[in-house]
């Protein structure tokens, strides 16, 4: 088993809600999972799925109203974080735990210096003067990698290309050695070729200094580069949950099937390419109005009656894989 | 920069030329002139006392040369003598302009230093009781003109304390300096204020659903660094230039304002001298209302330039 002290993060039954006009929807339901010093767990899922607000709950950063966390506990280093007052939690927001974003292009302030930006995060949790954590903002740049970052410190945002703003984002991210990093998407917005070397170089810095990292993607070559293990979601829900070897050998919810049966594959020579993509029938439920058995079942090509009537438990396939899915065998017979 | 301060100072000159011509002829067109007014007073019209008197104030004339004559003299510093009290206009404008300038500065003030923070907090606390009890309140402030609030603050003095505030030309202290601005400055600045804070409401909100936002909150920024140093510092711009415009408008307001309170001040003089034609009084104390209002105008487009770091002037 693992050590207990090696847990950086633990979620236990985490619960988030919003209320809208159309009624109460589940966001983020009953979801559970852990993170070790160091591991990367990457949370997979279609848009609208609940891994973003699964993050943002993390962060206790969920815009209230219309959203609230509703029940669960998250554990961080050994501190209940929703029994947190506000101003306990600014004191490990940016400082324990931090996270990047997707949009590097809107998420620096256009109108602070790159330096001032990570000198406020420093000096927002360490007893530093401004020279000192100025000192550290631009040995932050470096670190990610930023070209001449003394210069680069004192330019604004707007100067930076996409790839460079997300490495000044990670860069403050970083600047307090948080133990827990969230990763939303920080990759989807930038150019194929920039990607792979944010990538690499988050996964680079994580081994430096021994952050645990939540990676959040749709991405499932992602998925596969860096995480260690993984867990699905599907309308708010975790579906399934497996190392990586684990899931990709073998799958055991038909929704992750059919992730892993979207990603194109390029034909080998001389083989004609699919005239069609492999595509997921249908969409998303509507969260708020949940059918009362698997919410995947309607877009099921497995799904009988009970998948209708109820919901199946996460069950454990053995090796930590877990599955919610009544028909889990089957999918691996399919397969 | 230096091509663009010259060429923007270029165009300000060329402004400021097409104002006076506007100036000079709008008040010719206006029907009748100063010896008109007197004779008619009068009672009787000796044609010949008429023409002499004309002849020497000059406005027999072409038009022509009545405005180069007052032009040259403008560049030169000589701004004539007024027609009426036949004292130097410069000798009778230039003490008024600081009581006019103390309760513009005063309602400016007021405006930006009571609109700014309650539009922040309307947009901080949209949809709650307090916002709208604030936008109930700016809403009254854009709806009620200001000569009209400044006659409610009159009655309501004598209703409740059996006096009025009155101009007082020589205070002892600061506080009372402050006081016999204060009360109609406030009359004209509730208005500013209710204006600047609307303005500021809706550029915060616009703000505060920026992603930078949601960064400085992750970074564990306190809700006051947040709102005050991350949101106003963007949500600034659409403010300033409301504010400057309002600068040029306030011109406006104070006519009514410094009549009602009976404020020896520019404003309330150069409605006099419109109606008594007194042209040289006119002229320049327009001319010079055109340059505070065109260099405020740079004032603002400066200002942008230090509040938002992506606008730079380029030649």
């Amino acid at each position: 088993m693992t050590n207990k002290s090696d847990l950086v993060l633990d979620v236990k039954n985490l619960k988030t809600v919003f209320f809208t006009n159309s009624g109460l929807f589940k966001a983020v339901d009953d979801v559970s999972f852990t993170v070790r010093r160091g591991e990367t767990l990457a949370i997979v899922g279609e848009s609208g799925c609940g891994k973003s607000v699964t993050a943002l709950s993390l962060m206790r950063l969920v815009p209230d109203p219309p959203g609230r966390i509703v029940g669960g506990s998250v554990t961080l280093e050994g501190t209940d974080l929703l029994a947190l007052d506000e101003a306990q939690m600014r004191a490990v927001r940016g400082n324990r735990i931090s996270m990047i974003f997707q949009e590097p292009m809107t998420s620096l302030n256009p109108v602070m210096r790159i330096g001032d930006q990570i000198v406020e995060a420093v000096r927002l949790h360490r007893n530093l003067s401004n020279k000192e954590a100025q000192n550290i903002a631009v040995e932050m740049l470096r670190l990610v990698r930023i070209p001449e970052p003394a210069r680069r410190a004192r330019e604004y945002p707007h100067q930076l290309s996409g790839g460079m703003r997300q490495r000044a984002m990670i860069a403050m991210a970083l600047a307090c050695r948080p133990a827990l990093l969230i990763a939303d998407e920080p990759t989807t917005a930038l150019d194929v070729t920039i990607q792979a070397q944010i990538l690499a170089l988050i996964l680079d810095l994580q081994k430096e200094l021994g952050t645990g990292l939540v990676l959040i993607t749709h991405d499932l070559g992602v998925v596969a580069q860096t995480a260690q293990r993984v867990i699905v979601m599907y309308a708010g829900r975790k579906v399934e949950e497996a190392s990586v070897e684990a899931l990709f050998a073998a799958p055991k919810h038909p929704y992750t099937r059919g992730l892993m049966a979207s990603i194109p594959a390029v034909p080998a020579s001389g083989v004609a390419a699919p005239a069609r993509l492999n595509e997921i029938p249908g969409t998303v439920p509507s969260l708020v109005r949940l059918p009362k058995g698997c919410a995947f079942a309607p877009r099921c090509k497995l799904a009988i009656k009970r998948c209708e009537a109820e919901y199946p438990p996460l069950a454990d396939w053995g090796g930590g894989h877990l599955a919610a899915c009544w028909r889990a065998e089957e999918v691996a017979e399919v397969a | 920069m230096f091509a663009y301060l010259v060429r923007r100072l270029f165009l300000m000159l060329v402004t400021l030329f097409g104002i006076s011509i506007v100036i000079f002829f709008l008040l010719r067109i206006v029907p009748g002139n100063i010896v008109d007014i007197l004779f008619a007073a009068a009672g009787y019209v000796d044609p010949a006392d008429k023409a002499n008197l004309e002849k020497e104030l000059g406005i027999d004339r072409p038009l022509i040369v009545q405005y180069w004559h007052w032009i040259s003299g403008f560049l030169r510093g000589d701004f004539g003598y007024s027609y009426v009290s036949e004292k130097p206009a410069l000798q009778e404008i230039l003490p008024r302009i600081p009581i006019t300038a103390r309760l513009a500065g005063l309602a400016l003030l007021f405006s930006a230093s009571i609109g700014i923070p309650l539009g922040v907090i309307s947009a901080v606390k949209q949809g709650t009781r307090l916002d709208y009890a604030l936008r109930v309140v700016s809403l009254s402030g854009l709806s009620l003109p200001s000569f009209w609030l400044g006659l409610l603050i009159l009655t309501a003095s004598v209703a409740m304390f059996g006096q009025m505030p009155i101009f007082n030309p020589n205070p002892r202290t600061w506080l009372e300096a402050f006081a016999t601005y204060a009360v109609p400055a406030a009359a004209v600045g509730f208005r500013s204020a209710a204006l600047t804070m609307r303005i500021t409401r809706s550029s915060m909100l616009e703000v505060l659903r920026q992603d930078y936002i949601r960064t400085a909150r992750a970074k564990g920024a306190s809700d006051a660094a947040v709102n005050y140093h991350h949101a106003l510092k963007n949500a600034i711009l659409p403010v300033i230039t409301v504010i400057g415009i309002e600068a040029a408008f306030l011109i406006g307001g104070l006519i009514v304002t410094e009549t009602v309170f009976n404020i020896p001040g520019v404003a309330r003089f150069l409605v006099e001298a419109i109606r008594w034609r007194d042209y040289p009084i006119v002229q320049n104390l327009v001319m010079f209302i055109a340059v505070v209002v065109v260099f405020a105008n740079f004032t603002v487009d400066m200002l942008y330039a230090v509040f938002d770091p992506r606008i730079r002037y380029t030649d």
